[in-house]
């Protein structure tokens, strides 16, 4: 009896959902035609690439489409387990992530902090201005700059030839050298702007707090440790969450843009190997295995550094 | 509040401004540099080494004359101007619509439509799907294969979406009142009191096609197209790595005796336009990522 009251409920609510829909859509068709475009936009450009996703389970032949290629399961996955350049790519991308992070994470905030303690307020706007420039610089010209002073003739390869004895090479054709060079160049067109958020962060912290610590005669360091970095806290867990989700993508333009097969050994990460291997030797189903296994890693690394963040200390993305 | 220093702080406060100072250095000195190299002698500038502090040589402009007189960069700027122009009204109009539909309670979708947009923050296809797409929409090696994959930035969006519902209800409420539709309510209310949001869209949004390259790379073959950062790339850097060797970078010397020169002067012409204009719209800039802030 109540089975059939709960079975009846349900559809009466059904219908009504269905109902309302109807409604509001004669009310407001204008709404409805305005979502239209959005809503194809992501259809088009993400779900179906999402949906295209199953080329990797397949031996994809252009001609015969998503629909008509033949299965393989899991071969090319296997491939890729099996490539001689496997464990190469996996510890290039975490290696050039995880220093990209160590290095190039805490220079903001340090940075932002120390430009808090400017006492001029012209110098504080000069300094801003002037350092978050490098970020409106185009990657093409930044790394145009970087091979102009990384060159033998160049003058950073004149001083680190200078500094260590060495004959003056061409830096960026030298794997050892490819780390230092893409994190300090990351850290050089990124610690400005990227302070903006924490001098954002820092400027919410209510002033009280500093007045009450003044009058307890807490010093300048005291108040960083006691106010500032805990009222900047949670900004920093958010963007450290996010900036662990892109761990996996590593800034892979720029890869591109400076390794050469002199320097594959520590430059070329998955993301990179996927456009060469998918749309340079158009190897498709191939590079998108890769690919997916590329993706797949990094969502997993979202998740838990959420998950973590949550139980740590109350601050998580959703 | 009058506020006694002690003298650690004060010594403090005089390293933390001469490190300022050096971050400053460091940060302008590759432009300079380049600056100097640009009206430097190119017969100098082909030999010298390090360093450069001022023009090498008699300074020259004859490095700019060449490079604003190459077709590549005439027309790399002309097809960049177009997409900048043309991208930017696209992203503006299906960012500024899905923040608007995303915000009516009556949009019975908006739910639906906000989780898929967050699922695309997290999750994508990736490369080669996408790059199957253009294909299958027959868009590849056009205009709209660059323009239409990145119509809308979810975190853009987002912004947007933090703005409009910032908007005070009573506003358009009086408007439906006078029998307003939906598309008047975005046109003649929300979109006239979002100024300062769409400011700071179209600056990001025109930044990035801007300083586009990888799409524009993978989904264009034809060189008409090509905007201004691939002439740049094929400038700056496959002349580089393609040559990364010393003895063929010496041959190139010997090829092309202003090869150099313009280098320079190109990484000028590609980089004023732009830091020229960003002081005075830095606050807009500042103004986003914070609103960006807010919201994360």
């Amino acid at each position: 009896m109540s089975t059939q009251l709960v079975t009846t409920k349900h559809l009466l609510k059904k219908e009504s959902v269905g109902k309302t829909l109807i409604k509001n859509i004669k009310k407001h068709p204008v709404l409805y035609i305005m979502a239209l475009p959005v809503f194809l936009y992501f259809v088009i450009f993400h779900f179906f690439p999402m949906y295209g996703l199953i080329i990797s389970f397949q031996r994809y032949i252009p001609a015969k489409g998503l629909f008509g290629s033949p299965w393989v399961g899991l071969k090319y996955f296997t491939d890729f387990f099996k490539d001689m350049f496997f464990w190469r790519l996996i510890r290039n991308t975490f290696t050039l992530s995880f220093l990209d992070l160590v290095f190039g994470f805490p220079v903001p905030i340090i940075f932002a902090l120390l430009l808090n303690e400017l006492t001029s307020s012209k110098f504080k706007k000069i300094t801003q201005t002037i350092t978050y420039m490098p970020h409106f610089i185009s990657l093409v010209v930044v790394c145009g700059l970087i091979f102009t002073f990384t060159r033998s003739t160049g003058p950073i390869a004149q001083i680190v030839a200078s500094w260590t004895g060495t004959d003056i090479t061409n830096l960026l054709g030298q794997s050892q050298n490819f780390r230092t060079i893409f994190v300090s160049t990351n850290i050089w067109q990124g610690f400005g702007w990227g302070s903006i958020i924490y001098f954002a962060a820092l400027s919410g912290i209510d002033p009280s707090l500093y007045e009450a610590a003044v009058i307890d005669g807490a010093k300048r360091m005291k108040q960083v440790i006691y106010i500032t970095l805990p009222g900047i806290a949670p900004t920093i867990i958010i963007l450290l969450i996010l900036r662990l989700g892109q761990i996996m993508s590593v800034g892979f333009e720029k890869i591109i843009l400076l390794y050469s097969p002199a320097t594959y050994e520590t430059a070329d990460v998955i993301s990179s190997y996927v456009y060469r291997k998918g749309l340079l030797e158009l190897n498709f189903s191939f590079g998108t295995a890769v690919g997916l296994f590329n993706s797949v890693i990094n969502f997993a690394l979202i998740l838990m550094a959420n998950t973590v963040s949550r139980r740590v200390n109350q601050t998580s993305l959703w | 509040m009058v506020i006694h220093k002690s003298t650690s702080e004060k010594v403090f406060d005089v390293f933390n401004a001469l490190f300022m100072i050096g971050l400053i250095i460091i940060t302008i000195y590759p432009l300079y540099y380049v600056i100097m190299a640009s009206i430097s002698d190119p017969k100098q500038l082909l030999r010298h080494e390090g360093f450069i502090f001022l023009p090498l040589g008699q300074a020259t402009l004859k490095g700019y004359k060449l490079t604003l007189n190459n077709p590549n960069i005439l027309l790399g700027y002309r097809n960049t101007a177009f997409y900048v122009l043309v991208g930017t009204l696209i992203n503006l109009f299906m960012t500024s619509i899905g923040s608007y539909v995303v915000t009516r309670k009556h949009f019975h979708f908006r739910k639906l439509l906000l989780i898929m947009m967050t699922i695309t923050m997290f999750f994508n296809g990736g490369l080669i799907p996408l790059f199957i797409v253009v294909q299958t929409l027959k868009i590849y090696n056009t205009v709209w294969a660059v323009l239409l994959p990145g119509a809308v930035s979810v975190w853009n969006l987002l912004i947007m979406k933090t703005f409009f519902e910032g908007i005070p209800a009573s506003m358009e409420e009086s408007a439906i009142i006078d029998g307003a539709g939906d598309w008047s309510v975005y046109w003649k209310i929300i979109l006239p009191l979002s100024k300062p949001v769409i400011a700071v869209m179209v600056l990001f949004y025109g930044v990035g096609h801007w300083n586009e390259w990888f799409y524009p790379m993978i989904f264009l073959r034809d060189r008409g197209k090509f905007p201004l950062q691939l002439f740049l790339r094929e400038i700056l850097v496959l002349n580089q790595s393609s040559g990364a060797t010393k003895a063929t970078a010496e041959n190139m010397m010997e090829e092309s005796y202003f090869k150099e020169l313009i280098r320079y002067c190109t990484i000028i012409a590609a980089t004023v336009p732009i830091l020229c204009v960003y002081p005075f719209l830095q606050k807009y800039f500042v103004q986003g990522v914070m609103i960006g802030a807010i919201k994360g």
